[in-house]
């Protein structure tokens, strides 16, 4: 049952949304998504890994042979998080501090090597790359509404932009790791109900 | 056999690409992030060095190669007379590298002001090097020929209270700088017979 290309792409941005669908990549999830800022540069520079990884797998996937398909998916993934790194040192180095080792970590999210081996290395390049784009913009969205829920209730400013006014009483705990998850929980819920209706 | 062969080769050519392209990359910004370094980590540290100066220190710098590295070197120009030199040394802390940068008056070897650049110290302990301006201000006047050590050991710095690693990494930092200012005194001598006006 093979889909269209649009259907590819469009699968990571709800049905299979990566961190509420394929409940994958959790770990930056609750570690970078403090404010919605942090949240949508985590999700980018994931996105250019995975659709670079994508990419370079599904070309090579008639070379690589399969007992070492791991180790190369890793060289690969590892090359363009690194490259990621040094862009990031060089153009956003504001981003690069508040990220920190959550950078060098896009290595081992699940997302990344996942796709590779479930999808890029079974499928031509076309439909891989928008497979990568579609769960990477999922990937980014989610990281984004997450950060913006826990920014705007914890600290009461969005993008570093104080929306209320200092009478407001903010949530601190949801910008620290319990809050984190029980938002988390709260959307995974929220999606759930939307999706199941 | 011919398998074992395959597998070697697509590892080796994937690994030597991969290596290729980070060269490559770092090469390509390797000059673009020490400028961020630059901005983000050493300039606030320079500028409060060298308040009362009169020129743009950022500008005014050269480099001098010292065995394998190339140290920078910042100028400072006070009531007209280009005499103060602001340079990085580095230290060992806590929790690793520490860089602190040491403002020299040349015409008399004597330490005007420091301050901590890069530190991978406990966030409230040992980073109150960087953040508390009291702890900082007490090597002003310090020889920069003397070896900088903490009172326990029969020095003049009085440590952090807590932090007794941290203030060695800062001391041996200071003494870091003392020693690449010896051995670079004739050619700084030199290289600032450009910004006398």
């Amino acid at each position: 049952m093979a889909k269209s290309i649009q259907q590819e792409f469009i699968k990571g941005l709800w049905d299979e949304i990566p961190p509420f669908r394929l409940v994958l990549g959790l770990c930056p999830v609750l570690g970078v998504t403090t404010t919605m800022e942090n949240g949508i540069g985590m999700g980018i520079a994931t996105t250019f890994v995975l659709v670079c990884s994508n990419i370079l797998v599904s070309l090579l996937r008639n070379i690589i042979p399969s007992k070492v398909r791991i180790a190369c998916f890793i060289i690969i993934i590892a090359t363009f998080v690194t490259v990621v790194e040094l862009l990031m040192q060089a153009f956003a180095y504001g981003l690069y501090g508040t990220l920190g080792i959550f950078i060098p970590l896009i290595v081992v999210n699940c997302i990344v090597l996942g796709r590779a081996e479930a999808f890029a290395f079974k499928n031509p390049l076309i439909p891989s790359l928008a497979d990568g784009l579609g769960m990477g913009i999922g990937f980014t969205l989610s990281l984004g509404a997450l950060g913006g829920v826990r920014e705007i209730l914890g600290t009461g400013s969005l993008f570093g932009n104080a929306l209320f006014g200092s009478s407001f009483q903010p949530f601190t705990f949801m910008v620290e790791a319990p809050g984190a998850f029980v938002c988390l929980g709260i959307m995974l819920c929220l999606m759930n109900l939307i999706g199941n209706k | 056999m011919n398998e074992l062969v395959k597998m070697v080769v697509v590892l080796t050519i994937l690994s030597a690409f991969s290596g290729g392209l980070l060269a490559a990359v770092r090469n390509g910004t390797m000059e673009r992030i020490e400028y961020q370094q630059l901005i983000n980590d050493k300039g606030p540290a320079i500028k409060k060095i060298l308040e009362n100066a009169s020129n743009n220190p950022m500008e005014d710098k050269f480099k001098i190669k010292d065995g394998k590295n190339d140290i920078s070197f910042f100028v400072g120009i006070i009531d007209g007379k280009a005499n103060i030199l602001v340079f990085e040394g580095m230290g060992k802390g806590y929790g690793g590298a520490l860089g602190l940068m040491v403002g020299v008056n040349i015409d008399e070897d004597k330490i005007i002001g420091v301050g901590v650049t890069t530190h991978k110290e406990t966030p409230g302990i040992g980073s109150r090097a960087k953040t508390e301006s009291g702890f900082t201000a007490q090597f002003a006047g310090f020889s920069i020929n003397e070896e900088c050590k903490v009172k326990d050991e029969d020095g003049k710095v009085d440590a952090l209270s807590g932090a007794t690693i941290t203030s060695k990494g800062v001391c041996s930092a200071v003494t870091a700088a003392g020693d690449i200012y010896k051995r670079l005194k004739p050619q700084i001598i030199d290289k600032l017979k450009a910004f006398s006006k």
